[in-house]
């Protein structure tokens, strides 16, 4: 086997290159679901579910596995990480840029906060930038995204929520 | 708001609860015959897998309700609200019977949990169990279960059984989303027309009688209190009955007055809903033995 050989620095950059298959735009590396990598006999790989139903964790962890596979790693132990809790805080700012430039507004930042999600925050608008705007749905094509519309330019947009 | 340390003890005291023989009926009887003091490493097991595997019971009873109406929303904003709580639901009952499938130790998965135990087997709360109903029934239900299951879980993430705190962790921030847009909801329908409020205070009304199983601690609720510094149910319903009272003065919904309430659902005594939803989940499974895809 050759797994000795390589550096955990080595792995989380092939594992920076998975997408995250509900919001391709993204690497599971930009959203913060790889939480840690030990190089042994085994790769373990620490990875964090972002919801509790989130379908597209298993999807995910295969991908991770498939990756190592693909660079000749054989030995990969995925383990599924609960604690602290994902939020979305742990998205990167690499990745709130790509969100925005791929038409979804990006998180609100500070989200474990209560009050954020009581309180009534603007949402810009991704592509005018505009902060008159309004929810359409709480909820939108994923669980993790909800339904805004742009007053002004009205355009319809996707907000990644906070939590 | 923070009650009740000191009340701890006096919650969970040496149960003397009549409720023994009946609420351990889903762990094996060898690991209860002949258990007498409350907090022996048995026990302490026992109530720790029975606890787990009712916070999965509950998760996914209210999943399956929910998944009963998808494609039957009025409209697609709900109809997508309504899938994805569904989904948190079951993520959660999937964390909670892995584990109970761990501390077990029997190699049950949380498939084994859902779809090969029987009506009696399931320890959800009566609540939860009750038919969907129109939509005003349905928002009402979760309302009145997630002020509730919002506060344990917060309960929860402090109680000294790591991996229970984590998922309670995890789930917190999911419910406290759910119950924001349904409180919405229910202040939308109850402060609506006439008829909307005349509804959804029958909703109310209707469902009120299960909401004293809740708070009602039997043997296992005072053991894990006890032992793992679990939830103290007393000072909850006190949170909730603040909480939920907040929310119907808003609708300008009446609180139901003290009555009966049914119990029994927690004890695998459920009301005859239960084995209708539960022949329709596990059929499958029942059919053909082992399937798989």
């Amino acid at each position: 086997m050759v797994t000795t050989s390589v550096s955990r620095e080595q792995v989380l950059e092939w594992l920076s290159e998975v997408p995250d298959p509900e919001i391709p735009v993204l690497t599971i590396a930009d959203l913060g679901i790889v939480r840690d990598v030990t190089v042994d006999k085994t790769i373990v790989v620490d990875v964090t579910p972002t919801y509790s139903g989130c379908p597209a964790t298993e999807v995910i962890e295969q991908s991770v596995v498939d990756t190592l596979h693909a660079h000749g790693i054989e030995n990969v132990e995925i383990r599924r990480v609960l604690s602290p809790p994902w939020t979305t805080d742990w998205i990167t700012e690499d990745g709130r840029n790509k969100l925005r430039e791929y038409g979804i507004a990006p998180p609100a930042a500070g989200g474990t906060k209560r009050e954020l999600l009581h309180g009534k925050r603007a949402i810009a608008c991704p592509r005018c930038a505009s902060q008159n705007t309004q929810v359409v749905s709480e909820f939108g094509s994923t669980a993790c995204k909800a339904s805004y519309q742009c007053s002004d330019c009205l355009e319809p947009f996707e907000y990644f929520k906070c939590i | 708001m923070n009650t009740g340390k000191g009340s701890v003890r006096a919650a969970a005291g040496p149960g003397k609860g009549a409720g023994r023989a009946a609420v351990g009926a889903s762990s094996s009887p060898e690991k209860s015959a002949g258990q007498t003091a409350v907090g022996t490493a048995s026990s302490r097991d026992r109530a720790l897998l029975a606890y787990t595997t009712r916070l999965g019971d509950n998760a996914l009873i209210l999943a399956q309700r929910m998944i009963e109406l998808v494609a039957g929303y009025p409209e697609l904003e709900e109809e997508l609200a309504n899938a994805n709580f569904a989904l948190d639901y079951i993520g959660q009952a999937r964390m909670f019977y892995s584990y109970a499938g761990e501390l077990e130790g029997k190699g049950r998965s949380e498939d084994d949990f859902a779809f090969l135990r029987d009506e009696n087997e399931f320890h959800n709360f009566l609540l939860i169990e009750q038919p969907s109903g129109h939509f005003g029934d349905s928002i009402a239900k979760l309302v009145l279960f997630d002020s509730f299951y919002l506060l344990l879980l917060e309960a929860l993430t402090r109680c000294s059984d790591e991996r229970i705190a984590e998922i309670a962790a995890r789930a917190e921030k999911e419910i406290r989303y759910h119950l924001r847009h349904n409180t919405q909801w229910l202040v939308r329908l109850g402060d609506g027309t006439e008829a909307s409020h005349a509804r959804v205070q029958e909703s109310i009304d209707t469902l009120w009688q299960y909401t004293g199983e809740l708070f009602a601690a039997d043997e296992i609720d005072q053991l894990f209190t006890e032992c793992f510094d679990g939830p103290v149910l007393g000072a909850i319903q006190e949170q909730w009955q603040t909480h939920v009272k907040a929310i119907l003065d808003e609708a300008t919904l009446t609180l139901p007055g003290d009555g009966w309430m049914a119990s029994g659902g927690k004890q695998g005594r459920h009301s005859e809903h239960l084995g209708y939803m539960i022949a329709e989940m596990q059929y499958l499974q029942r059919t053909h033995p082992g399937a798989s895809w």
